[in-house]
């Protein structure tokens, strides 16, 4: 070979030049020349000048102009011209130029050339960027090539059938004979070529694949005449007898193997035999033996050879190798479900790999063990998995913290285990927590009551240590807030009590709050705390009330919004901060969607915030302990309450969350909606009358209406109704329009209640009132069973 | 199938670029882009696979040299590294004793190669030998076509 002196001179020029602006002028000149070069119609180094023009293009600069050139030596007759003008249009042109076309012709007449080595050429640039229609042109021609006597010939036209059968699926019933004819070659290159093919038809059409599954045979036998044959030094490598031709037909038989059981029968006993005599101590051995493990956990095979399959897997995840561990436990991850027990085996090797150094390897442990966690093996599982979030690399962590949770959630053997998990994880990793982990938890605290004293001890010394974890000061102020006269008794069973007094502990929120490392939820939530701690508290209630006005400037919104509401509950509403202060009741799990007293108030109040902006009168929140005691009313029947929504909302000790309401309740100040159906009085007692109307809205969709009056001669103050229905039936009550009823019927309170009743079951309400009445508090019950305006069968 | 085969020095030049899949210019170099950016900050003894986007990224460093391939969901990654290495193999019998420079000044005759061993993303001769020879021919046939028309090699 003789190299070309021009193109290597001008290689030296440019790798000489010392900046980036040298580089740009050398080229500038190089490609000036070249460019006369191009016009000037001389014979004479003409392939040089193209040599250079893609030599300038590889480094990334503009070199369309030669496209025209390229065609012009594609048509010419020597052949040094034309091996360059063809790499030049495999690497200038490709389908979507207007001068592809241009070659098209010159294809076939090359293709068609006495000479097989231009015939290659042409041949390979169809492969690599014929067009659509040069493909449909061609194809003809191709299918001839593929019968003729040549290999040299018949290999490269095997996979330019390929590539035209991807580009033009129709084409492919036009190779479907050849295709099957190749399969008897002796050349490895066209054996190769024909299973590439087959692979190709039978992939794209599942009428070509049943006909193909016939040869399943004399793949088979190929197969076994690669694996049990001698050295051969032409194919050999590494002791492995052709590898790259057994890849593809052990994959092709996977192909024709899948939900098939005669085919996978036939190939049965082969499979076993590469899976036990190839050798796996060089990588290419190992290349062949995951195609096997491959193909048969795809067809289907028999337990045996499954079991045979994996364990393989579980050899490789015991390798050096790091790249054979990494597809070792890729396999795995896609079996993990159906071959639950048999990957269960290598649990061990697997939780062992989260040690590894690579960062894609411990991404596949951490996903593989994680779909291996269960009841049985949960406490080991979760301590390595701890362990190993402590070091993990930063993109991993929210996955490994978001895995976690779910594990313990599903698993957890003992819920004090359950609390410490996840305390765990927060201390650790709580930056990368997802938002609803700190509802979720408050739920979850709130649910185990017997462990309230532990966790409020536990998060309040989590607290002292490091407030930088939002999420984890987020649920310590939470805890704290409701748990501390807990915190403050100082005496707690499950672990050892902290000793704290008041001041500690208001120091403590007053740090969170102060803090600049606080975001404003996680402020919020320390002012709130603080507040409710006004009632847990005995000495320092001043303290709490300065910290709480000094908010009332701040200037956050949302915090100051707080504040001044705090601060109106100090003031005027006194006499309702016990109530409203009160602990909170055990959250029911309610789906999304459902704003029934779940999912922390504080995500309520996050949405409203924005709402209540502009509002700023405090509406009376329903008092927190209406709702305990809503669940005594329900003490004799099993009719569950479904905590009204402004209720649920109020029993945040928001106020701002009756802001949410306040829009409704400013939609509810018109004009009563016409009632078409008669009011009902259901109750009467003591000058103090109740009615109630409906109004259905949609098929399961009703709006009762209840309006209250006083027509005693007293004034009636602190009237408040409650309401419980059947199970299936969901409730929602709007704010009341009013809270005290004066006397000789002077002004009506009404209140609006959504019911939903999906099942249709026999709707029933059990209203309780509640009132002060000349100094005395008076409470009664009523049981509603027909409703107005409802037919029998109706609701 | 194989979608492209990148040839790049550790620092960050181009050497040979074949593309099995017809995309745009920019798309190409964003690509190239994007292989140089996830392979060169590669720890020495981490796993040769990658993922990006929807295809499997094999590669392997020899000498300065960093081989890249990118390959579709089923191909075998194992068998890849092998293609790799075939292809390195061919190139060092071919140049005897291969080394970058070779690959630089003569890289119509890389391309030429590669085009012996790879077609339409898949392999088309398994054979070292095979591919050395059909080399050999053409190349012969190259000079012996200039030798007829009685003009000089260059």
């Amino acid at each position: 070979m003789s190299p070309s002196v021009p193109l290597q001179e001008m290689i030296r020029a440019i790798r000489s030049a010392r900046t980036q602006c040298e580089e740009r002028g050398v080229i500038q000149r190089e490609c000036a020349a070249i460019r006369a070069q191009f016009r000037n119609t001389d014979n004479e180094g003409r392939s040089h000048n193209l040599a250079k023009l893609l030599y300038v293009h590889m480094l990334g600069y503009p070199a369309h102009f030669g496209q025209m050139e390229c065609v012009r030596m594609i048509a010419s007759p020597r052949y040094s011209d034309k091996r360059v003008g063809y790499l030049g249009a495999m690497m200038l042109l490709d389908e979507k130029q207007d001068a592809s076309l241009l070659i098209t012709n010159s294809i076939k007449n090359d293709l068609s050339h006495s000479n097989q080595y231009v015939q290659s050429l042409a041949l390979c640039t169809l492969a690599c960027m014929g067009s659509a229609e040069m493909c449909r042109d061609l194809a003809p021609e191709i299918d001839r090539l593929l019968r003729s006597s040549n290999s040299y010939i018949k290999k490269k036209a095997a996979l330019c059938a390929v590539h035209i059968v991807r580009k033009v699926r129709e084409l492919g019933e036009l190779f479907v004979p050849s295709a099957r004819s190749l399969l008897s070659e002796k050349n490895h290159g066209v054996l190769h070529g024909a299973v590439v093919l087959i692979t190709q038809l039978c992939e794209q059409s599942p009428e070509t694949l049943e006909r193909f599954r016939k040869t399943v045979p004399d793949l088979v036998q190929i197969m076994k005449g690669l694996v049990i044959s001698g050295y051969s030094p032409d194919h050999d490598v590494a002791g492995v007898s052709d590898p790259f031709l057994q890849v593809r037909i052990l994959r092709l038989l996977r192909i024709l193997g899948r939900h098939n059981e005669a085919a996978s029968d036939a190939m049965n006993d082969l499979l076993a035999q590469v899976a036990t005599n190839t050798d796996s101590t060089k990588t290419v051995g190992n290349a062949v033996l995951y195609e096997t493990v491959l193909t048969v956990l795809d067809i289907k095979s028999e337990s045996g050879l499954r079991v045979l399959a994996v364990n393989i897997l579980g050899r490789f995840l015991l390798n050096n190798d790091r790249n054979i561990r990494y597809i070792a436990m890729t396999s795995l991850q896609k079996i993990v479900v159906t071959d639950h027990i048999a990957v269960q085996r290598h649990r061990g090797t697997i939780v062992d790999c989260l040690k590894d150094q690579d960062a894609s390897v411990k991404r596949r442990a951490l996903e593989l063990s994680l779909a291996l966690v269960s009841a049985s093996n949960i406490r080991s599982t979760m301590k390595e998995l701890l362990i190993f979030l402590s070091s993990c690399p930063p993109e991993l962590r929210a996955h490994a913290a978001s895995g976690i949770f779910n594990a313990a959630e599903r698993y957890a053997p003992s819920q004090r285990w359950h609390i410490d998990t996840i305390l765990h994880v927060l201390t650790t990793a709580g930056a990368d927590v997802r938002d609803e982990t700190v509802p979720n938890l408050i739920q979850l605290i709130t649910n185990t009551s017997e462990l309230h004293c532990y966790t409020v001890h536990k998060l309040y010394r989590a607290l002292l240590t490091d407030i930088s974890q939002q999420p984890l000061v987020q649920v310590a102020c939470w805890c704290i807030g409701e748990y501390g006269d807990l915190l403050l008794k100082g005496e707690c069973q499950e672990t050892e009590a902290v000793q704290v007094t008041e001041d500690d502990v208001l120091d403590a929120l007053e740090i969170v709050l102060q803090s600049h490392m606080s975001t404003p939820t996680t402020r919020g939530f320390a002012l709130t705390a603080t507040m409710k701690l006004s009632t847990r508290i005995i000495d320092n209630v001043d303290r709490i009330r300065s910290v709480v006005s000094i908010y009332g400037s701040c200037i956050d919104v949302e915090l100051q919004q707080r504040a001044v509401e705090y601060n109106a509950l100090f003031k005027k509403y006194d006499h309702m901060r016990a109530a409203v202060l009160e602990r909170m009741p055990v959250i029911q799990k309610n789906s999304v969607g459902q704003t029934n007293g779940e999912v922390g108030e504080e995500t309520v109040k996050e949405s409203q915030a924005a709402k209540v902006a502009q509002k700023e009168m405090a509406l009376p929140p329903q008092p927190a302990g209406q709702v305990c005691d809503l669940l005594d009313l329900l003490g004799g029947s099993q009719e569950p309450l479904q905590p009204s929504s402004s209720l649920g909302g109020a029993a945040s000790t928001q106020p701002t969350t009756a802001g949410g309401d306040l829009l409704d309740l400013l939609g509810g100040l018109e004009p009563t909606p016409p009632t078409p159906a008669p009011a009902v009085t259901v109750y009467e007692k003591n000058g103090v009358t109740l009615t109630i109307s409906c109004e259905q809205q949609s098929d399961s969709g009703l709006t009762v209406t209840l309006t209250a009056s006083n027509s005693s001669d007293s004034d009636i103050s602190g009237f408040t109704l409650q309401a419980a229905v059947p199970k299936s039936v969901q409730l929602q009550m709007r704010a009341p329009s009013r809270d005290s009823l004066p006397a000789n019927g002077a002004a009506k309170l009404t209140q609006l209640v959504i019911l939903n009743n999906p099942n249709k079951v026999n709707l029933k309400m059990r209203i309780r009132v509640s009132y002060t009445s000349q100094g005395s508090a008076v409470q009664d019950m009523v049981q509603v069973d027909s409703f107005p305006g409802i037919g029998a069968a109706g609701l | 199938m194989l979608h492209f085969l990148l040839l790049f020095s550790r620092q960050g030049k181009l050497r040979l670029q074949k593309w099995f899949v017809p995309i745009s210019d920019r798309e190409k170099k964003k690509v190239i882009r994007d292989m140089m950016m996830l392979v060169l900050p590669r720890q020495p003894r981490t796993s040769n696979f990658l993922h990006w986007k929807d295809l499997k990224i094999v590669y392997k460093r020899y000498a300065s040299l960093y081989f890249c391939t990118g390959l579709a969901e089923q191909d075998n990654e194992l068998l890849a590294l092998e293609v790799l290495h075939r292809y390195v193999e061919l190139l060092d019998k071919y140049f005897g004793n291969v080394c970058e420079l070779d690959i630089i000044f003569n890289f119509e005759k890389a391309y030429f190669i590669l085009d012996e061993f790879l077609m339409a993303g898949e392999i088309l001769e398994t054979s070292k030998f095979a591919v050395n020879l059909s080399m050999e021919q053409a190349d012969t046939l190259q000079e012996t076509m200039e030798e007829y028309m009685s003009k000089p090699a260059y």
